[in-house]
């Protein structure tokens, strides 16, 4: 299957942002995981809800918070600007829409992952020897990884297919912004774009089935390992 | 030299517990729910006395009145829990590794070897846990407890979820553990036999407190597991005697008389403890004769405690010791059996289990 150029774009462009927000995100959705899983402290629930806010309000709204926080005038925008870092209308942008959108996901499959880890073993773990750093490296983090590898690829799923918090907050640029579904919704907007519009859903849904497969195999083997001779 | 001597309330749960053991095995002995977990847990750190105190030998690990808290990976505690609570993701020697690894290097007193011989697990160290039968799996877990390198060695009824032949496996092992690595022991159990074969001092808990202490054959028939008469048993502190080798019996020789056991017992000259159970025990007014029981041990009537148509009987030995005996209220008043009247307690050799005889 033949891309054009703009297309070919595109994709790459929807790739490397999915693939960013994700790996990006990854080390905060492990801690938040992990503290709402294991940790009581005050405000808890109250934490719990507001990540998984971007799950239940409208994407737009995601998008447009983003965009009064993080615009060019934007509360942390303007601050971050004068470190040299931008997200307005940029594909950094895009990849922290995504990032935000995806982490409720992610948060929720790593969180019930720790919490089906037996405290009991990291009790045990303590009793040996191993301080609360080394429980969580040894213990619970290569436990939960099943969890981890689920969570990621969900987040990076959404990241694909995100589309209403990204183009409120960095709108549809060619090359900066543009992700698959915005240029799908743009070809479905010109005459003649049908064909391009097919093309680029064929492609999306193949990258998401990948993915999936991909995090299907890698889980199937960890729980392989676990129960092995 | 362990000293607890601390207080916790949790749960509607409240917990008074103070004991001093200088070597050997302590051993906490009660009924599920009497405190004997939240007691371990207390020692190894996982929880938090409301007041009081833990000291191992010279190091603080709790005292709250100077504010001391260590937590559990400072207080090099070796726990074994019920479930063995192996790494899942780890395999049998990473598993026994793990602890080593922050067990400071200078004072390491244990060898990985030793500890793999003990405890019999040479063969196992490729595997993955979840490939452990129940008594692998716990004996790996007291190998990983032993090679952190522990100053005391909590055993929380790691034989609970295991067979009784698995049990009489392993219990010999805990004798070694004991004698060759001479660690501190503190034992968690409900079974009579098994305190009275491994323990030097017994702490007799019951809704959170301590109800007796001390020596096991003199704590352990007040005592009994149950409120049943199937609970009751006292332990008898014997001699080894000769062997007889034509039936391959041995005599276990008594102030108060001889017991025959169906099976080797130690070397000769050797202490050993045997546990008898209250319902094992006939009660005879006269030297019997032309019975086929041969092990016959003499006393004098001290308490007769009435069950329904049942009696508990309490005879002190002659020499030491106590037994108990259970026998229905006719018999004791046929034969014209009070308190304070002579008698002779016979048991059967079939009803002695041999497997659990030890020193």
């Amino acid at each position: 299957m033949l891309l054009s150029p703009a297309e070919w774009t595109a994709v790459l462009l929807s790739l490397r942002i999915a693939v960013v927000a994700t790996l990006a995100s990854l080390p905060f959705g492990i801690f938040a995981a992990y503290a709402l899983a294991r940790w009581n402290f005050a405000g808890k629930t109250l934490l719990a809800a507001i990540l998984y806010l971007p799950l239940v309000v409208p994407p737009v709204v995601t998008g447009y918070v983003l965009l009064i926080a993080f615009g060019r005038r934007g509360i942390f925008g303007s601050a971050l600007a004068e470190l040299g870092i931008v997200f307005s209308f940029r594909w950094t942008g895009a990849a922290l829409a995504c990032a935000v959108m995806g982490f409720p996901l992610m948060v929720r499959a790593m969180r019930l992952s720790f919490e089906a880890i037996d405290p009991q073993l990291e009790k045990a773990a303590g009793t040996l020897g191993a301080n609360r750093f080394f429980t969580f490296l040894l213990v619970s983090l290569p436990l939960a990884v099943p969890g981890i590898i689920a969570g990621a690829t969900l987040a990076f799923a959404r990241a694909l297919g995100e589309f209403g918090a990204t183009i409120t907050f960095v709108a549809n640029i060619p090359g900066e912004t543009q992700t698959i579904a915005s240029a799908i919704y743009t070809f479905i907007q010109v005459p003649g774009g049908d064909p391009a519009a097919l093309r680029l859903t064929l492609i999306s849904i193949v990258i998401a089935l990948a993915a999936v497969i991909i995090s299907e195999i890698i889980q199937r083997r960890g729980e392989r390992r676990l129960s092995r001779s | 030299m362990i000293d607890v001597d601390m207080a916790r309330e949790a749960g509607g749960f409240s917990l008074k517990v103070a004991f001093k053991n200088a070597e050997g095995i302590t051993a906490l002995f009660g009924r599920s729910g009497a405190g004997k977990s939240m007691t371990i847990g207390l020692i190894a750190g996982l929880a938090r006395p409301d007041y009081g105190h833990v000291v191992l030998d010279d190091r603080i690990l709790v005292d709250t009145r100077a504010h001391i808290f260590l937590p559990p990976h400072k207080r090099r505690i070796g726990l074994v829990f019920q479930d063995s609570h192996l790494f899942p993701h780890l395999g049998v020697k990473q598993n026994l590794m793990f602890g080593r690894w922050f067990a400071p290097r200078r004072t390491r007193a244990i060898s990985f070897d030793a500890v793999i011989e003990t405890l019999g697990i040479g063969h196992l160290l490729r595997r993955m846990p979840s490939m452990l039968s129940g008594g692998e799996r716990q004996r790996v877990a007291i190998g990983r407890a032993l090679l952190s390198d522990p100053q005391l060695l909590l055993l929380d009824e790691p034989f609970a979820a295991l067979d009784v032949p698995r049990r009489l496996e392993i219990l010999p092992l805990i004798e070694k553990l004991r004698d060759e690595f001479k660690i501190p022991i503190v034992y968690v159990s409900h079974a009579v036999e098994e305190v009275a074969r491994l323990a030097a001092w017994v702490v007799v808990l019951d809704e959170g407190h301590v109800i007796a202490q001390g020596d096991p054959a003199e704590v352990l028939p007040a005592v009994g597991a149950e409120d049943s008469r199937f609970g009751e048993a006292s332990v008898l502190t014997m001699r080894v005697g000769k062997r007889d080798e034509t039936y391959g019996l041995t005599e276990l020789l008594h102030p108060a008389g001889t017991v025959w056991l169906a099976g080797p017992a130690g070397r000769e000259g050797a202490r050993v403890r045997i546990v008898v159970k209250a319902t094992d025990v006939t009660l005879s007014a006269a030297l019997p004769r032309g019975l086929s029981v041969q092990s016959v041990l003499a006393g004098r009537l001290v308490r007769i405690r009435p069950m329904g148509p049942l009696a508990s009987i309490e005879i002190a030995l002659g020499g030491e010791g106590r037994l108990l005996a259970v026998a229905t209220r006719r018999a004791l008043d046929e034969l014209e059996l009070c308190e304070g009247a002579p008698v002779f307690a016979l048991i059967k050799t079939a009803a002695l289990d041999e497997r659990i005889v030890g020193g």
